[in-house]
């Protein structure tokens, strides 16, 4: 594994304060003169430190729960083991064959609607346009995705962007097969970024690469170049910025707050009944957790358009994100933690061990000044 | 108890209880497990100075590279004996123990001044300049009885901290 770099401060400028969410109870506001004991209690500090090793609330975010065995009995093994038998045998099969067929079929219309209609600006786009949601409909049925969606269908309209809870790629691939997005991606290596660089250009959507820091203002302005434009695809953004396991929502990047547009919310809420839809990127490759979602009897899942929302005067772009991430998790049934998704792949940053050492400091000043 | 298999024996299980003095039950010597095997991404048998500082909320800890170097290369047995202080049923002398430990360093049983100042700067940063640092602790070791070059045993901690209002707790949780 690579080495973790500290974020850098551009990831917790006016951040809310995470100390307010962190159990700190330990920390009692201590009073009277300062004693040596005082100094030599380091008990509160421990404790947060041993309460940290033995259980945190940043790692949960991206436990996969296996779920439980159910097949522990002399009737009900042979059933499992019929059912898995059913499970590869059977609709594997017939899975791959619905899945190639539906390839054959747009990458034949794909192509030459690509290529011939270059003239005709519109009618390519509302093609292309139609054969992606084809497509993506063939994959929901390569899983037997059973999806049920809730609310007014998203318009083609700009100044407005789409914001969903993150638990796997198969979220874009959900919420595309009903209305063709353009999305904000991370750009990734092998198959999935030859999709990318081909057919989701097309679509309008962007691309990003989280290990560089100037790419940020490049993305940026891409966002908001797309949301000015009529004619371009509703903007979808993931503003967790990675795959979390659908019980938590990590923080919201504020990016996608502040271009100054309505913001419409989606919560999409897996059920694992059949499977769980959670994508460990640690644990497995895309291809893997595509295999698996083939290899189970169902994706059960439940999506939510939710009322547009619009930043309130007087509110800034993190209580936006704050805002919208609370009806997002409220409709899905979700936790919220205050950790930053990027975490994943980065250290905090010291500000908030200094804000810890800068609060028992003054205290230490505070009661020796008392008599 | 492999570092490659996830199952803990009934044997296991009996043999950590002992090493840690009966301070955890057998379900949350289980449950220490699951923490200890999800610590450990690359299955070394051990948790790695990396793979603790990917826990945030250690890592923002100011005591966090004292702990580190405490925690180096502890196995699974070791992991829950360091962790016995913080169970319910362990005594104030062994939390007092604990922190003795902390301070000491060096190992050598004995606190000096400077392992003192030491933890005094990882707990207030750059908030107190070094010189108000020596002169508080000056003042307060010299209330308290102690000259600036006293050297304190584990005794002497248990004499200043040690009373019942101490609290140093944590709840393993079980399923």
């Amino acid at each position: 594994m690579s080495k973790l770099n500290t974020s850098s401060s551009e990831f917790d400028l006016d951040r809310p304060n995470i100390e307010d969410y962190l159990p700190s109870g330990s920390i009692q506001e201590p009073c009277g003169k300062l004693r040596l004991r005082d100094l030599l209690d380091i008990s509160p500090t421990l404790t947060e430190a041993a309460g940290a090793i033995i259980d945190d609330s940043f790692t949960r975010c991206f436990k996969s729960n296996p779920p439980e065995p159910w097949n522990w009995n002399v009737y009900l093994f042979p059933l499992w083991c019929l059912g898995v038998v059913v499970r590869y045998g059977f609709l594997f099969p017939l899975r791959v064959l619905v899945l190639t067929l539906g390839w054959i079929v747009f990458l034949s219309c794909y192509f030459p609607v690509h290529t011939l209609l270059k003239g005709n600006e519109k009618l390519r786009k509302k093609l292309e346009r139609g054969l992606v949601e084809l497509i993506c409909s063939f994959f929901v049925a390569s899983w037997t995705g059973v999806i049920k969606y809730h609310g007014p269908r998203p318009s083609m309209r700009p100044k407005q962007v789409f914001v969903a809870n993150h638990t796997s790629m198969i979220d874009f691939i959900v919420l595309e097969q009903m209305t063709a997005f353009a999305v904000i991606m991370q750009k990734h290596p092998g198959w999935v970024g030859l999709l990318q660089s081909t057919i989701l250009d097309s679509l309008g959507c962007i691309w990003f690469n989280r290990s560089e820091s100037k790419d940020r203002e490049i993305v940026a302005r891409k966002l908001r170049e797309h949301v000015e434009g009529a004619d371009n695809n509703p903007l979808l953004i993931f503003p967790e910025g990675t795959c979390v396991n659908n019980h938590y929502t990590v923080m919201f990047k504020k990016g996608a707050f502040e271009l100054g547009c309505t913001v419409c919310p989606i919560a999409i809420k897996y059920n694992k009944i059949f499977v769980d839809a959670f994508w460990n990127s640690r644990k497995q490759s895309f291809t893997t957790h595509l295999l698996q979602l083939m290899t189970s009897w169902a994706v059960v899942c439940d999506v939510w358009y939710l009322e547009p929302q619009n930043l309130k005067p007087g509110e800034t772009p993190i209580e936006f994100a704050e805002r919208v991430r609370d009806i997002i998790s409220v409709r899905a049934g979700l936790r919220k933690v205050p950790w930053d998704g990027y975490l994943k792949y980065s250290r905090p940053s010291p500000k908030h061990r200094e804000r810890k050492q800068q609060s028992f400091a003054e205290t230490v000043l505070l009661r020796l000044e008392e008599k | 108890m492999g570092n490659t298999s996830s199952m803990l024996t009934q044997y296991d299980i009996e043999e950590v209880q002992e090493h840690c003095n009966n301070t955890f039950s057998q379900q949350e010597i289980v449950s220490l497990y699951q923490r200890f095997c999800q610590l450990d991404r690359n299955g070394c048998g051990f948790i790695s100075a990396d793979e603790f500082m990917s826990v945030p909320e250690f890592a923002v800890n100011p005591l966090s590279q004292r702990l580190l170097r405490m925690l180096d290369g502890l196995n699974f047995k070791e992991f829950v004996a360091f962790l016995s202080a913080f169970s319910s049923r362990a005594s104030l002398q062994q939390k007092v123990e604990f922190i003795f430990k902390v301070y000491d360093s060096d190992g050598n049983g004995k606190v000096t001044f400077n392992e003192m100042l030491d933890i005094l700067r990882d707990l207030t940063g750059q908030f107190i300049s070094e010189q108000q640092r020596e002169e508080v602790l000056t003042q307060v070791l010299e209330e308290a009885g102690y000259a600036k070059d006293s050297l304190l045993v584990q005794a002497d901690f248990m004499k200043i901290l040690g009373n019942s209002s101490l609290k140093m707790e944590v709840e393993v949780p079980v399923d």
